[in-house]
């Protein structure tokens, strides 16, 4: 935030600038004119301030109806909110909900698409900032980002219809021959989505091209300001481009690494219409990734039709309302990152 | 590390007739295979993005070369309606969510010192605003006017929740174009006598324009292709709406929900709302970028 501190600039509406009228009197034209400008710079800044204050409103705002329309039906639960991991059932007079399945569902993708997209954004940002040539800077960082202007429906239509049949073969592969591992068993009852590869292992896959360009966003502008003196002190030593990217680029660039990646989690955690068309069935809680499973914003998509009394519409808000505090969490943690380290 | 004969800059190996000693093989090794790693992970990364495109068009094309496409809605077999209702709702969004997210910019960088509570407060809540996942706001918009209003579902709903969504998009490109405008121009209008909104409004504003217009543009791309609040804040149609505050109203998003759950017949006519949405968001980004590079001021 070095630039924060040139923000507030003296201007004329500050009354110690503000030239006072002299003793003699100034002409009534002058006087008029500058209390009218007065008036300006005093809405406008009512303006400007009161938007911003909006912004707090609209947070707090959001937490509160969520709050409000969720307690009702938090209230009636008859199971516990955060261990019931039994179906849904908020038909009839009684209400019996759970989160546990749905975080178990979205913390694995989440958690499958990190280790994806990871390694790999940290391999762009490393040729960006240190192996492209020149003129392969511009492009890349282009195509980069492209991948972020695609709409994420796009992404689930091809997900479920291109990218999940061609896994197909691969995820009969993974079940045949590292079966014995927890991840690649066969499905236990669900078969469906090993026949269309519609299974966590897909949604993962889909989700990691989905924050690849934030992550590599973020780490890449934190690369890119690592002090000149590190790398030429390194080169001085007799380092080779790799030995400068270990001892250097890296150990300055890692916590910017990590906040980007918690920033991808954090819009992994809340994608919702990738993942709706992806995986819908609810799934174990076990850490087969051939299951399919159900995430907070699937849940919630899934059941959009059945919003119809305040009770059942309560019991989505509530899942609603963890996946906010859950991104909250996460994004305020990403940020805390980036600002200790520019502190 | 204990060796110091490199010569090169770059880690070449050594010059002919010089008097250093070669790199050892196995640093050279490892270099070579950083290298090769690296350049992996580039072409991993974009192959998913040419897959996407090539299989985009082979779909997608077929359906939207027919001219009915694009001018009859659903009911004759287009898709006009889709667009417009995507038109209409982003076009609402972006009406309501720029002068707000501009003026919150403004406050940022102009009137707070950076380290008050509301812009203390405020720069978090726009970070904390950004991340908001679109069903999250999409579920408060519709607590706010079904449950607690118990007004009638439309399409102004669906851009109210994509204002949650843009809003720290125009904040965040609009503050880092404001904080780059120098601050000789600021102070040569204050030294004019022109009054700090005024200087503002026609000399800040004005000389970051085209930042503030590639910004909000890239923003408008990002929300124009979000799908989570259609599903649940507006009912779906085959007639053409054009009104987003009264009855159904579809966009290409529920189009392509709709149109999926169909089953197998109908996927060519996904493919094609698929493709209608990417190429609305490529001529925005297009938009954006040629914005960017014609009407950028001149650097010196």
């Amino acid at each position: 935030m070095t630039t924060s501190s040139t923000g507030r600039h003296a201007g004329p509406d500050d009354a110690d600038v503000t030239p006072s009228a002299p003793s003699g009197g100034p002409p009534p034209v002058t006087l008029t004119g500058s209390a009218a400008s007065r008036l300006g710079d005093v809405l406008f800044r009512r303006l400007a301030t009161g938007s911003g204050m909006l912004v707090t409103v609209v947070i707090a705002l959001i937490a509160a109806f969520l709050l409000i329309s969720a307690a009702p039906s938090l209230a009636d639960n008859e199971a516990n909110f955060f261990t019931y991991s039994g179906d849904w059932i908020v038909d009839g007079g009684v209400l019996k909900f759970g989160i546990p399945k749905l975080l178990y569902a979205t913390l694995l993708v989440s958690a499958i698409a990190l280790l994806i997209a990871m390694p790999i954004a940290l391999g762009i940002s490393v040729f960006l900032t240190e192996y492209a040539p020149k003129r392969l800077i511009a492009p890349v960082t282009y195509l980069v980002d492209l991948l972020a202007a695609v709409p994420s429906i796009v992404y689930g239509l091809w997900g479920i219809l291109v990218l999940g049949p061609a896994m197909v073969p691969v995820n009969k592969w993974l079940v045949n021959n590292l079966g014995f591992l927890p991840f690649f068993r066969e499905p236990k009852d669900n078969v469906t989505n090993m026949s269309t590869g519609g299974t966590l292992l897909t949604a993962g896959i889909v989700l990691a091209v989905m924050i690849l360009p934030i992550i590599t966003a973020v780490t890449r502008e934190v690369f890119i300001q690592t002090p000149v003196a590190h790398r030429e002190a390194a080169l001085a030593l007799g380092a080779t481009k790799w030995e400068v990217v270990r001892t250097a680029v890296l150990p300055f660039g890692f916590s910017g690494y990590i906040s980007g990646s918690m920033l991808g989690l954090g819009r992994a955690l809340g994608e919702t219409m990738a993942l709706y068309l992806i995986i819908s069935n609810s799934g174990p809680i076990d850490f087969n990734l051939m299951e399919s499973g159900e995430t907070f914003a699937t849940k919630i998509a899934n059941n959009a039709a059945e919003f119809d009394s305040p009770a059942k519409t309560g019991a989505f808000i509530s899942a609603g309302l963890a996946l906010f505090v859950l991104t909250f969490i996460v994004n305020a943690a990403a940020r805390a990152i980036v600002g200790r380290r520019q502190a | 590390m204990t060796t110091v004969e490199t010569p090169g800059l770059d880690g070449a190996p050594t010059r002919k007739g010089s008097s250093f000693k070669p790199l050892a093989g196995s640093r050279k090794a490892v270099d070579l295979a950083a290298h090769i790693l690296v350049v992996v992970a580039v072409i991993i990364a974009l192959i998913p993005l040419v897959w996407l495109l090539l299989t985009l068009v082979w779909h997608g094309i077929e359906p939207i070369l027919n001219p009915d496409w694009w001018l009859s809605s659903a009911r004759y077999g287009g898709a006009a309606n889709a667009i417009v209702g995507t038109l209409v709702q982003t076009l609402l969004a972006t009406v309501i969510s720029v002068p707000l997210g501009i003026l919150v910019a403004i406050y940022l960088v102009e009137y707070s010192d950076g380290t008050s509570l509301l812009a203390r407060a405020t720069t978090f809540m726009v970070d904390i605003l950004s991340g908001v996942p679109s069903i999250v706001a999409a579920l408060f918009v519709y607590a706010v006017w079904r449950t607690t209003l118990g007004l009638p579902r439309m399409g102004f709903l669906v851009a109210v929740a994509l204002v949650l969504l843009m809003m720290p998009l125009v904040v965040r490109s609009t503050e880092e174009m404001l904080k780059i405008v120098p601050q000789d121009l600021r102070e040569a209008s204050y030294a004019l006598g022109v009054p700090k909104w005024k200087t503002i409004v026609r000399i800040v504003l004005p000389t970051a324009l085209s930042g503030i217009v590639t910004g909000v543009m890239l923003a408008v791309a990002r929300v124009m292709g979000e799908s989570a609040p259609v599903l649940i804040l507006v009912g779906s149609t085959k007639a053409m709406n054009w009104n987003p505050f009264a009855g159904n109203q579809e966009s290409l998003p529920l189009m392509m929900v709709q149109q999926y759950g169909q089953g197998q017949g109908a996927f060519d006519k996904v493919w094609g709302a698929a493709l209608t949405l990417v190429i609305l968001v490529a001529i925005v980004y297009i938009g954006a970028k040629v914005v960017a590079t014609v009407f950028a001021p001149k650097k010196s």
